[in-house]
């Protein structure tokens, strides 16, 4: 069986989303946990330091995610980003207020100043976590785009129960998923209070997948020819994720974070695996729906691009990998903190 | 306001505000990296603490331009779908590339650089300076490889309606980045040069301590070298840049000189009052032939006009567009004011290194006093300049949205109502303006008070030791 070029980079953005879902997932997590897991002024930023080094870096993966979709399938970057423009502005902008937070917040010492960017870092880490899951919720449940590529809803359109169960979905994953990065990277006490919450909300996070799983049967044509990829995206959602409950009841919250994980590489495969060959269908009809084919850029510009990923994509991976490899250790009150 | 006019207004302002950080970010980056350089192989600690007194300025900076900088990956898609899907064959290609090759590593080497000079090697730690500034400096090169694109179209055919590449190497060696790479490159590096002249300047009036004396002494010498050395780039490459312009986008010169006719000699005006709606100028004053020299390097060369340039697009692209569409930009008084600030911003700046470079010279530098207090207020002379520079390329390049293939209206979101402009515009203000002035106010208070040697103690092992001082960064 051969792979077009299209496919190639169908699977390569699904890849930059898992990608951005896995590492900004638990960055995210971290935010959103900092005001209930952090007490002081002091622990607040042992936890803020725990992503310090990273949430930059991670958070390029949705960059380049929106660029390659730009690039390789300029329709779909056309159609998704000018029919979802009022919600992606709420997105850029919790982004914006919370990548300013991490610098600024502890370059002055005034409590109501620290506690403004608190603010910003939880506000900004909430709200575009549970907005991705809305919006890739809306995309496998198909909106209407007309025989022009337009996106002919608003944002209420956007706004539907099974969408609204998918933002849920994204943020109490990233959260759990953050929650268990924090118990690999801090001590003491706070060590004990995320301990104490993923402990809570795991079965949570269970029922809202299961939930979403099979809303999903009703909702969206995702069951539909069933693939083999989407069989197994599914499987290992629901079984790592059941896994990291299960590891988490045993106090086993390194692996747990593995199981949080491949939960979310798991959900990446069922939905795009789902969408395949289709990237954005169409409500008001299979005709209009957005294809890799009738999206994508010509076939020499995927070549091109294709062999600008094939040097850099290994590239990125070994340097960020080094970068979490260096600042591998439990970040504590006494260490160096410089957020 | 329709439409159209807010989507301009917020591209354009968001844009304008996001560079605002984007050439100290790319500047003050190469600086921070030949600082720290100079420490790692001298041992002197005076550089060390120089490093990092400009590297934390440095990191305000940056996240202000990391974080403006995401909205501009989405909003050639949330406000220009057509023009994303006219040429996202091309125009996506470049942006696609520096997210993999600068993003990646510019935010990577960031992290590594600001957690790891306790944890790193010293010269790995070195390295990802030198990594974050060849970040910045790759992502400038990418982004106007595309920019590019939309002044002067190379390496495509039209296919159904879009522009697809034909030829790569084509897109990537447009004469016209040669021109615009090092000339936007070396207005970062001036900016950044600008921006240690005057807070050295500002510092050495104010203190008497030895050690601050020499770190800003060292700062105000190494920013003037720096300043001086670009300024001469951006001069000559502008030049350049003037004369592939007639060439590829005679209206925007035209514009630019408020050159309502064509003339042969064309002089050089230096005021004009104009009358828009007439397309003609009421009051000029003009060197003569100087516009002519400096297009064609002869005192002869005939400058398209305005008004000849207007009729002759209309007779090439009547079939298109219709005999009466107009091709003249708007606000051709904006353009004209934008390319003199431009021009005369950076004759300014040009003298300032020479006489600082002069006193330095004659050793009178420390004693010049009257000029030391002038500096500190030069620091906004290059942020003039890069914003007029870059509303005369774009402003320049109207009505077009791509030059010569597609106008700005064409380009347009068809879904957009007034109230999701209305709504974004209004949100990116408010948060823009309360981010700048948190911004300032941190730049304020770290370059004024700012010793460097903050977080300049011993390496922490983790176990022990007082975390109040160790965390005071």
């Amino acid at each position: 069986m051969s792979i077009d070029l299209n496919t190639i980079w169908f699977i390569l953005i699904a890849v930059l989303f898992t990608g951005f879902f896995f590492l900004e997932g638990f960055d995210f997590g971290v935010g959103i946990l900092l005001p209930f897991i952090a007490k002081d002024d002091q622990e607040r930023r042992v936890v803020i330091n725990t992503i310090g080094p990273h949430w930059d870096g991670n958070e390029v993966w949705l960059l380049t995610a929106g660029g390659a979709i730009f690039a390789a399938f300029p329709n779909w970057y056309a159609t998704l980003f000018s029919g979802f423009y009022l919600a992606l502005f709420v997105i850029l902008v919790a982004m914006i207020l919370r990548g300013v937070a991490f610098e600024f917040r502890s370059k002055d010492d005034n409590p109501r100043w620290r506690k403004t960017w608190d603010y910003a870092l939880f506000i900004g880490s909430f709200l575009p976590a549970l907005l991705w899951g809305v919006a890739f919720a809306n995309i496998v449940r198909g909106v209407p785009i007309d025989e022009s590529m337009t996106f002919t809803g608003n944002f209420f359109t956007l706004l539907n129960p099974y969408s609204l169960l998918g933002g849920v979905v994204t943020l109490t994953l990233f959260i759990l998923h953050g929650g268990l990065f924090l118990t690999m990277k801090v001590e003491g006490v706070i060590l004990d209070r995320a301990k104490a919450v993923v402990s809570r909300i795991r079965m949570v996070v269970v029922v809202v997948v299961l939930l979403f799983v099979g809303y999903s049967y009703f909702e969206t044509t995702l069951f539909e020819g069933f693939t083999i990829v989407q069989g197994i995206g599914l499987v290992v959602a629901v079984a790592a994720l059941l896994g990291a409950a299960a590891l988490i009841y045993q106090k086993k919250f390194g692996l747990a974070f593995i199981g949080t994980g491949l939960t979310i590489i798991g959900v990446v495969l069922f939905l795009f695996g789902g969408l395949f060959p289709r990237v954005m269908p169409s409500s008001l009809g299979a005709e209009f729906d957005l294809t890799i084919y009738n999206a994508s850029s010509s076939p020499y510009t995927l070549q091109v691009m294709t062999i600008v990923a094939l040097i850099f994509v290994p590239l990125v991976l070994l340097y960020q990998g080094w970068s979490y490899w260096v600042f591998r250790k439990r970040v504590t009150v006494d260490s160096h903190l410089e957020y | 306001m329709e439409v159209l006019d807010l989507a301009r207004l917020q591209f354009a302002s968001t844009t304008l505000f996001h560079y605002i950080f984007v050439p100290l970010t790319v500047g003050l980056s190469l600086i921070v990296a030949i600082i720290q350089t100079q420490y790692v192989i001298t041992g002197d600690e005076t550089y060390k603490k120089m490093a990092k007194f400009w590297g934390k300025l440095f990191l305000i900076n940056f996240a202000m331009g990391v974080v403006t900088g995401i909205v501009q990956e989405f909003q050639f898609g949330m406000g220009w779908s057509e023009y994303s899907r006219f040429v996202g064959d091309i125009f996506g290609a470049p942006l696609a590339i520096e997210a993999l090759m600068a993003f990646f590593v510019e935010s990577t080497f960031i992290g590594l650089w600001i957690f790891g000079w306790d944890k790193l090697p010293k010269k790995v730690h070195l390295f990802s300076i030198w990594m974050v500034a060849f970040g910045t400096t790759i992502s400038s090169l990418w982004i106007l490889i595309a920019n590019s694109w939309m002044q002067n179209p190379v390496g495509y055919e039209l296919v159904d309606g879009r522009a697809q590449m034909t030829d790569f190497g084509a897109v990537i060696a447009n004469p016209n980045i040669f021109r615009q790479f090092p000339h936007v490159v070396a207005a970062a590096f001036v900016t950044g040069g600008f921006f240690l002249i005057a807070i050295s300047a500002y510092r050495l009036l104010r203190t008497s301590e030895t050690i601050e004396k020499l770190m800003f002494t060292r700062s105000l010498k190494t920013g003037l070298i720096f300043s001086l050395a670009s300024i001469l780039f951006v001069i000559g490459t502008g030049h350049l840049s003037g004369q592939f312009m007639v060439e590829k986008q005679p209206m925007k010169l035209a514009a630019a000189e408020g050159l309502w006719e064509s003339e042969a000699p064309a002089g050089m005006s230096f005021f004009q009052i104009g009358d828009e709606n007439e397309r003609t100028a009421i009051v000029n004053i003009q060197i003569p032939s100087l516009l002519s020299f400096l297009t064609f390097d002869n005192f002869e060369g005939l400058v398209p006009g305005i008004n000849d340039l207007n009729s002759f697009y209309q007779e090439q692209y009547a079939e298109i567009y219709g005999p009466d569409a107009d091709y003249v930009p708007p606000m051709i008084w904006m353009l004209y004011w934008s390319f003199r600030a431009m021009v005369g911003f950076g004759m300014l700046m040009t003298l300032l290194a020479l006489v600082g470079i002069f006193f330095w010279w004659r050793g009178s530098l420390a004693n010049k006093r009257w000029f030391l207090v002038i500096l500190p207020f030069t620091v906004v002379l290059p942020y003039i300049a890069n914003s007029t520079g870059w509303m005369l390329t774009e402003l320049g390049r109207q009505p077009w949205i791509v030059q010569g293939l597609m106008r700005t209206e064409q380009g347009l979101s068809p879904n957009l109502t007034p109230v999701d402009l209305w709504i974004s515009l209004i949100g990116f203000t408010v948060v823009y303006g309360v981010l700048a002035i948190a911004d300032i106010f941190l730049l304020w208070k770290f370059a004024t008070t700012g010793t460097g040697s903050d977080s300049n103690l011993p390496l922490p092992d983790s176990s022990s030791g007082d975390l109040q001082l160790k965390s005071a960064y």
